[in-house]
């Protein structure tokens, strides 16, 4: 009796999970699947084709959205990278007056709406008169990441003795030398996982990025945005089928150097 | 995206207290080096930015769609007006709305990946985050392929004959409340699987030794220890959800304009900043408010605001 209430709620949890991870892929499987229909309307599959794959590579609206796209990741995780991680390691190191003050500046970005981000930055970039194009975009997506980079650094260096720094200047290490080869290998997990973070987080913006593009700084969700309401082509499910599988390929491999780099450091 | 961080404890050198008197400025530079960036590129498109919508948000709106110098809190009285009563009733029904099915689906979710073996959970974590990976807005035009009246969903229920004609799913407020459910499904499940994972497995144990039915258990001890989880979830859900106009837009049509719509709307539609200024401070003071209180009723903090 007991045996079986134990399998009945096993299943019945089974059930609910799966059903939960249904719900979660149904809209990505069905973008997907629709990618290689022959039918121009996603409604009915009528038959398999990768037609739409070599249409894609030839509607430059489309390839100018996904090169932006990219442009404005890379960008921003680069800027992102270097600004939050130097500021992660000196709020980390040094005491000063006003701390608490850089500490709430970090969290607004963190905190407020992002419509209320996306309608500020519009408005300012307005009044210093600089034109919404690829650099607003740049500049409102580092302002986004970048206090996201320095919690996630800070957390990873909260967790380390810092004297090892000490050492390696009483050694005779300067401070270049010191930076170099002992702080950044100690943080350079913590640096990676907030590259990963601001990158996805650029990837997956779609508010402040509506307020801050100009006409010729279309990224992919803007295009695809502004097609929806009229219907979407399936060249457009090909593109976004060839980025899910590229972000699952790019997601494995780091996380396989991860799991490597882990066992490496239990040794 | 906004996920909401604990500050972490700061450490500092065992040195730093004994120096702070006599900082030198050769120990001052690197300090100034590092740090300077990042406040001033905060200074200047975080707090210079919201700094002058608070200013616009008193201002009045120009003949051609510019901000005319002239103080007055016109633009707040216009907040009350009935017209635009009805779009903060509908934001905040769909906010709790998603909140309460967030809640409700995510809860039971979260406990029983919890509850999993260590191999099986952190892959069952990791395909709850995969699909976060592909933009918000790929995936709520994955939604309209269902929901379509010549869609997905209308197309197989005709099929085995369950309806005879379509029925409308998309642009409806259900419809709405589908998508956010569906993008913010995760900003429940992350904080509730870390307080419930956190739970001390030995006082169910204890609660059972002492003859406690298990949904006594969980309605005295589980839940209450998991507040806190569930405090942090539902902020997350809500907040943003007001916020989310591109899925009200997409899944509701004009059939439901909320908060999100209402701000965008005044800002390049109607091109009324002053008015769109004034709802935005409205909703950072809601968003605030609500930190306070969770700050308040759970004892951390949520960011220093």
């Amino acid at each position: 009796m007991s045996g079986q209430k134990k399998t009945l709620t096993y299943l019945l949890k089974a059930a609910f999970v799966t059903l939960i991870y249904i719900f979660l892929y149904l809209p990505i499987t069905m973008i997907i699947f629709f990618s290689f229909n022959t039918s121009k309307l996603n409604i009915v599959f009528k038959g398999f084709t990768f037609r739409w794959y070599s249409v894609m590579l030839q509607n430059t609206g489309l390839m100018s959205a996904l090169w932006n796209t990219v442009i404005v990741a890379v960008s921003n995780v680069v800027i992102s990278v270097f600004i939050g991680t130097l500021a992660a390691i000196g709020m980390f190191r040094y005491e000063f007056k006003g701390k608490n003050i850089v500490d709430s500046f970090l969290y607004i970005p963190i905190v407020i709406p992002e419509i209320v981000m996306g309608i500020s930055l519009l408005a300012f970039f307005h009044i210093i008169k600089l034109n919404p194009g690829i650099i607003t975009l740049i500049i409102a997506h580092v302002t986004f990441s970048m206090p996201f980079l320095v919690v996630t650094v800070r957390s990873r260096i909260a967790g380390y003795d810092m004297a090892v720094e000490e050492a390696a200047m009483d050694l005779g290490a300067t401070r270049l030398h010191t930076l170099l080869r002992v702080t950044l290998p100690i943080i350079a997990p913590g640096v990676l996982a907030g590259a990963m973070l601001a990158f996805s987080l650029s990837l997956d913006d779609v508010i402040v990025s509506y307020f801050t593009t100009g006409p010729d700084s279309t990224t992919l969700p803007i295009y695809i945005y502004n097609k929806v309401k009229c219907g979407v082509s399936p060249d457009v499910n090909a593109m976004i089928t060839v980025i899910v599988i590229a972000t699952m390929l790019i997601l494995f491999v780091l996380r396989t150097f991860e799991t490597k780099n882990s066992k490496n450091d239990q040794i | 995206m906004s996920t909401m961080t604990t500050p972490e404890v700061m450490l500092l050198p065992p040195d730093a207290n004994h120096q702070r008197k006599g900082i030198r400025l050769s120990r001052l530079a690197p300090l100034i080096l590092m740090v300077s960036p990042a406040i001033l590129w905060l200074l200047l498109f975080v707090v210079a930015p919201l700094v002058y919508v608070l200013v616009i948000s008193f201002l009045k709106r120009g003949t051609y769609g510019g901000v005319v110098a002239s103080f007055n809190f016109h633009n707040y009285l216009r907040i009350c007006d009935p017209l635009y009563l009805n779009i903060y009733i509908l934001s905040v029904i769909i906010a709790a709305g998603t909140t309460m099915l967030c809640l409700l689906i995510g809860y039971p979710f979260a406990y029983i990946i919890a509850k999993a073996n260590p191999r099986n959970k952190n892959i069952l974590l990791t395909l709850v985050m995969l699909p976060f990976w592909t933009n918000s807005l790929i995936r709520t035009y994955g939604w309209i392929i269902l929901l379509r009246t010549d869609g997905t969903f209308n197309t197989l229920l005709t099929c085995v004959h369950l309806i005879s004609h379509p029925i409308q799913m998309l642009y409806t407020n259900g419809a709405v409340m589908l998508g956010m459910v569906y993008t913010l499904f995760p900003f429940m499940v992350l904080p509730l699987y870390s307080s419930i994972e956190k739970l001390d497995h030995s006082l169910l144990e204890a609660a059972s030794d002492l003859g406690a039915e298990p949904w006594r258990a969980f309605l005295r001890i589980t839940l209450p220890l998991t507040v806190p989880g569930i405090f942090a979830g539902c902020i997350q859900v809500f907040v943003p959800t007001l916020g989310y106009f591109f899925i009200s837009d997409l899944l509701g049509g004009g059939n439901s304009m909320l908060v999100g719509s209402l701000i965008r709307n005044q800002f390049l539609a109607a091109r009324d900043w002053p008015f769109g200024a004034a709802l935005s401070i409205l909703l950072i003071a809601f968003t605030i408010a609500v930190i306070r209180i969770y700050n308040h009723f759970s004892g951390s903090s949520l960011g220093n605001i």
